[in-house]
């Protein structure tokens, strides 16, 4: 059994504990996720552990609400753009022809604009809500899973065992997921790793434009748009959230290394 | 700078390196373990064995070099009578390019795509300040010369991209004779190219080390090629020496069991036996192209295997051999001709072949690496076609596996190990096990062996025919060599651009006259005597001469 | 015609495909999803009215295809059309702020660009030793970071903690040049950190790619010393790929400059469609992901006619 790094453990106990918060946060939080319960910007106390907000809501208890927006949000998307990805990615390098060029063109075309900028464009004529947002990021984003599944897909696709199955006559089916799949799971997984923590990036940015999650939900982005004022005055309110993005952020690239490194690396890992 | 005495002399050399295997500590493995050699002035030293066994790291730690962390831990290398060891970074940098130099096997990853060849190939000249840039590039046209390249004076304005492998393999040599070293080191330097090309390269090699007395390493696999340049031969197995002895000593006398299964390795002869029954296979006029490309890649080609009997297919780089075993598996639809197949015809297409033509043509490739899938285990590959075309499963499953098993000389316990843990030659065999677990009359062996060292090699082709006399199957071998073609065909069929030049029984296709073609390609193929490349020469010159 | 010039040229051709298929997007994206755009932009409380007004003002009576192909003819004719919010000229309120985006990013691009070099020859120099580490470290720290959250942080250090710079980077045309440099000090420095940590990491892998070649081995065996054998055979061949991976991360900063010019109030294009898309003002919206995309596409476009100039097997053709 392969010794697992420090940096993976700490990647693995501190996106532990953000997963854990989010999924149990109604019991965690001391308070209401939109409670005023003390004053504007109070300093952290055994009150309020964080201090306030700046209507005077507990920062710890919206930190947990808000662990629970971000990670769900980001979750629900990445599984989405996984998905699609990876089935319209697959479907492509074995089946080719028409079916491949028409799905590549209109990718390329998605990936032709930054993110950020169509998602401004769409979210600008509709009702934003999680729905919405999951749906939006998640398709966008399934663009770059498209590509990174049918690269994969084409790489193993020319090796020889996988024209010795079509030889054979094994249908599609088999070649997809007995053939072609155990082989391109450790970079999906990696990849998987990735979109995770660029979902959270993006639906932060979001809501800190304002075109996220709107109130009365908050999600870390959000949070650090309503105390970004207090910033010029040395109230580092807006900091919390922030450096919790990161650190989950930095969490996940640790562990989405750790298991890319594994992976590659057990008998019959893709590649030599 | 002239100096009495060895040019090279290796003492008690080791070479080691660290292997980093994941999820375990790194540990320390040993190359080259206690080796020692004396190379004379103007002398040529062939260092032969089979891969790992440490020729190329000896070759390179002659300019005290190693790849990728190899290292020298022991020994002394010692070139024109200094102790390269000691002279710090700034002597190797000296001795390298200048009396030293090396010849890699792949010239054209060697060459910088972004320079002209001229360019390159003065460069340790005038680095090293041997001579200054218009003798160095008068040298450099007299060596292209020698060499036998086109249009020597303006050959060095080309980019590597613009000329032939062989032409790179050859300005490759250009580029190390042009400072006057006193070493050269070949290192496997015709390995990748035709029989054809082979041929040409080494007469080249073979003239420019006598016209300019240089001293040479010469390293290779190949015992043949090596009896035609060296004058000595060192027989390397694991990083020791095997045995040490001029060339005529080595090839006709071979004192080692190692050594002699090398030098015998190549006069097997396999008696041919004639078609007995109706054609297992028949091609009929097949005729076939790539639908990028407007050129037929197979022009009308017609042969015959009959059931039991193995018809060699044998043509260089780009002949077709290749195209036309996808043409028979159904993955190039021929555009004319038909294929016959157990006495019915052949669906052109993959997708309108019925279960049983699927399950009685089978294929083994060359690179048995790839073509088994690495996530399963050696059981569930050879296990597959037993549930997919007769529907064992469980215990019957795994006892028909274990049965061919043991028909591939393997034992127990192999069922569930993976493929990243067998040998070369066990891989291989673990492939035809599962083209016989689905009782074929027909298996397409392409280049089964090419990529094997010579004694596994042999192995193979023995578990084949073997194999061919109790399960009765016939065996289309497609190959490039034609100690290969001597040792298993019953018929063979010489294919070149794509249209079978010959055709027969293996005595009348390899008895003359022979067409041109034929006639180059045997005449090309070394032959493991002291003396054939000059018979060689001699008769291509009288050829070139009379014309 | 030579095969370079025809390469480039079908690039070029490509790429304008590609715009004109991105604008369709773009127009698809607002002016064709479910839902009543109308209602969107005016809320649940709109009166039906006020939506036909609005659906008349938009032009939403007229079919989808007509109103694109009006839009794009005004587009090439330099008309914009006008903003919903203040009816003002679209083109000529982006002129002014296209402007000031582009000197902002340019001068985030200069300092970037040679650092993320350098950095990358650094790294391959120290290849797995500390400074490698060192700078892998940290990089991977920017890159787990939104752009916003280096913003207030740098904006914290460096106008709370220590009161070195303004918080607030509203540049004017009555700024001198250097009071103007001085003004946009955060951003730059926010820019060029998120851009920087992306292209010194691909810069550092395309350098070790063309390190590890054959060629550069067999300039080591002739005995070359390492600078003649970066210079001479390693540079030549890695102008291209560094090059590309340049041309591709100036691309990020087009997505960067968004948000930073949000969190330091700098009146660039960024600032314009982040407002204007809360105000939902489609037309704005429109000529804005129009105008990022293309800059977007032309930068790829450079990258990829780069790359064809510098392969010597399209300029010297067998």
């Amino acid at each position: 059994m392969s010794r697992i790094p420090l940096s993976a453990l700490i990647g693995l106990f501190f996106t532990g504990t953000f997963f854990f918060v989010a999924i149990f946060a109604q019991w965690l939080a001391p308070y209401g996720l939109n409670e005023i319960a003390g004053d504007v910007w109070e300093e952290p106390s055994k009150t309020f552990l964080l201090g306030t907000d700046t209507v005077g809501r507990d920062l710890l208890s919206r930190m947990i609400y808000g662990a629970q927006v971000t990670i769900f949000i980001a979750t629900m998307a990445t599984a989405l753009s996984f998905i699609t990805g990876s089935i319209l990615g697959f479907s492509a390098a074995v089946i080719g022809g028409w079916y491949d060029q028409i799905l590549s063109r209109l990718v390329d075309l998605f990936m032709s604009i930054p993110s950020l900028i169509l998602a401004l464009v769409i979210l600008s004529v509709m009702q934003v809500s999680i729905p919405v947002l999951i749906v939006v990021m998640g398709l966008l984003d399934s663009t770059r899973v498209y590509r990174l599944a049918r690269a994969v897909a084409v790489d193993i696709a020319v090796m020889d065992y996988v024209e010795a199955a079509k030889l054979r006559g094994e249908g599609t089916g088999w070649i997809i997921f007995r053939e072609i799949l155990p082989n391109a799971l450790s970079p999906l997984v990696a990849e998987l790793g990735l979109r995770f923590i660029f979902a959270v990036l993006f639906v932060s940015t979001l809501s800190f434009l304002g075109l996220g999650v709107q109130p009365p939900l908050a999600d870390w982005g959000g949070i650090v748009k309503e105390n970004k004022d207090g910033l010029v005055y040395g109230i580092s309110a807006a900091l919390l959230p922030a450096f919790a993005i990161a650190a989950l952020a930095i969490s996940v690239n640790l562990v989405a290394d750790w298991v890319l490194n594994r992976t590659t690396s057990l008998k019959g890992g893709r590649g030599a | 700078m002239t100096v009495n005495g060895p040019v090279l002399h290796m003492i008690n050399i080791k070479i080691g390196a660290t292997a980093y295997p994941p999820g375990e500590r790194p540990r320390d493995v040993t190359l080259v373990d206690g080796v020692s050699l004396t190379l004379a002035r103007g002398k040529v030293l062939g260092l032969i064995g089979e891969s790992g066994a440490g020729k190329s790291t000896i070759g390179l730690a002659s300019m005290a070099y190693g790849r990728g962390g190899v290292r020298l831990t022991g020994g002394e290398v010692i070139v024109n009578g200094r102790d390269i060891l000691k002279g710090g970074t700034a002597g190797l940098r000296a001795l390298r390019g200048r009396e030293v130099t090396y010849v890699s096997q792949s010239a054209a990853a060697s060459f910088n795509p972004a320079k002209r060849l001229m360019e390159q190939v003065i460069e340790s000249c005038l680095t090293h300040g041997v001579m200054d840039r218009a003798a160095a590039e008068k040298r450099a046209v007299t060596l292209f010369r020698k060499l036998g390249l086109p249009n020597p004076e303006t050959f060095g304005d080309r980019y590597p991209h613009q000329v032939s492998g062989g032409q790179l393999q050859r300005a490759m040599t250009a580029m190390a004779l042009c400072p006057k070293p006193d070493l050269v080191v070949f290192d496997e330097p015709t390995t990748a190219l035709d029989v054809t090309t082979q041929i040409d390269v080494l007469m080249a090699i073979k003239e420019a080390i006598r016209d300019t007395g240089v001293a040479a390493l010469y390293i290779t696999h190949d015992l043949a090629v090596v009896a035609q340049v060296s004058d000595e031969i060192m027989v390397l197995r694991n990083g020791k020496t095997v045995e040490w002895g001029t060339t005529d000593q080595i090839i006709n006398a071979p004192r080692e069991p190692y050594t002699q299964a090398l030098v015998s390795v190549r006069s097997h002869e396999h008696p041919e036996k004639p078609p007995a029954a109706e054609p297992v296979l028949t091609v009929e006029a097949v005729t076939a192209r790539y639908r990028s490309v407007p050129i037929d890649v197979l022009k009308n080609v017609s042969v015959e295997i009959a059931p039991g009997r193995t018809l060699a297919v044998v043509g260089e780089s780009g002949s077709g051999k290749s195209t036309l075993a996808r043409a028979i598996t159904g993955l190039l639809p021929p555009s004319r001709g038909r294929i016959r197949f157990a006495g019915r015809p052949l669906s052109a297409d993959l997708a309108g072949r019925t279960k049983d033509d699927l399950r009685e043509l089978q294929m083994i490739y060359q690179m048995a690496d790839v073509a088994m899938n690495p996530r399963q285990t050696v059981g569930t590959i050879i296990g597959r076609p037993l549930e997919f075309y007769f529907e064992l499963r469980g215990a019957e499953r795994d006892k028909r596996v274990q049965e061919l098993l043991d028909q591939i000389e393997m034992g127990k316990g192999f069922a569930d190990r993976y493929p990243a843990e067998l040998s070369g030659g066990q891989k291989q065999r673990v492939c035809i096990a599962r083209s016989l677990a689905a009782k074929p009359r027909l298996i397409i062996c392409d280049e089964v062996t090419s990529a094997l060292d010579p004694l596994v090699a042999e192995g193979i082709l023995k578990l084949l025919l073997d194999l061919q006399a109790q399960e009765n199957v016939a065996y289309l071998f497609i190959t490039h060599d034609l100690a290969t073609v001597r040792a298993i065909a019953d018929s063979i069929a010489v294919m070149y651009k794509g249209e079978v030049v010959r055709y027969g029984l293996k005595s009348d296709v390899l008895a003359p006259p022979f067409d041109n073609y034929t006639d180059l390609l045997l005449s090309s193929v070394p032959e493991m005597r002291l003396g054939w490349l000059e018979e060689v020469i001699a008769h291509r010159k009288m050829e070139s001469a009379g014309n | 015609m030579h095969p370079i010039v025809r390469l480039v040229l079908q690039r070029v051709g490509l790429g304008l495909v590609l715009l004109l298929a991105v604008s369709v997007l773009i127009f698809l994206g607002t002016e064709a999803l479910p839902g009543d755009v109308a209602q969107a932009i005016l809320g649940q409380s709109a009166t039906p009215e006020s939506l036909a007004n609005l659906r008349e003002q938009l032009g939403l009576n007229v079919p989808a295809t007509t109103r694109y192909f009006n839009w794009l003819w005004g587009i090439l004719h330099g008309d914009l059309g006008t903003s919903l919010t203040n009816g003002s000229d679209i083109a000529a309120d982006i002129g002014k702020r296209l402007g000031n985006t582009l000197f902002l990013a340019f001068w985030a691009a200069i300092i970037a660009v040679p650092l993320a070099i350098t950095l990358g020859l650094v790294a391959v120099r120290y290849r797995n030793r500390w400074p490698d580490r060192l700078i892998s470290g940290v990089t991977l720290a920017t890159i787990s970071l939104p752009e916003f959250v280096v913003g207030y942080i740098l904006m914290y250090l460096l106008t709370v903690k220590v009161q070195l710079f303004s918080p607030i980077a509203t540049i004017s045309d009555s700024m001198g040049l250097g009071e103007k440099l001085y003004t946009i000090a955060l951003p730059v420095m926010v820019l060029v950190l998120v851009v920087l940590a992306h292209m010194m990491r691909m810069t550092r892998a395309a350098i070790l790619n063309v390190m590890q070649s054959a060629y550069i081995e067999t300039a080591e065996l002739k005995g070359l010393r390492p600078f003649k054998i970066i210079s001479r055979h390693a540079f030549p061949n890695a102008i291209a790929p560094v090059v590309n991976v340049v041309m591709l991360n100036l691309a990020y900063l087009v997505v960067g400059v968004v948000v930073v010019e949000v969190v330091f109030v700098y009146p660039g294009m960024g600032q314009y469609l982040v407002d204007h898309v809360s105000k939902r003002d489609v037309p704005v919206v429109q000529a804005c992901g129009l105008i990022f995309a293309a800059v977007y596409i032309g930068l790829n476009i450079l990258a990829d006619v780069i790359s064809i100039l510098a392969n010597p097997r399209l300029r010297h053709p067998k």
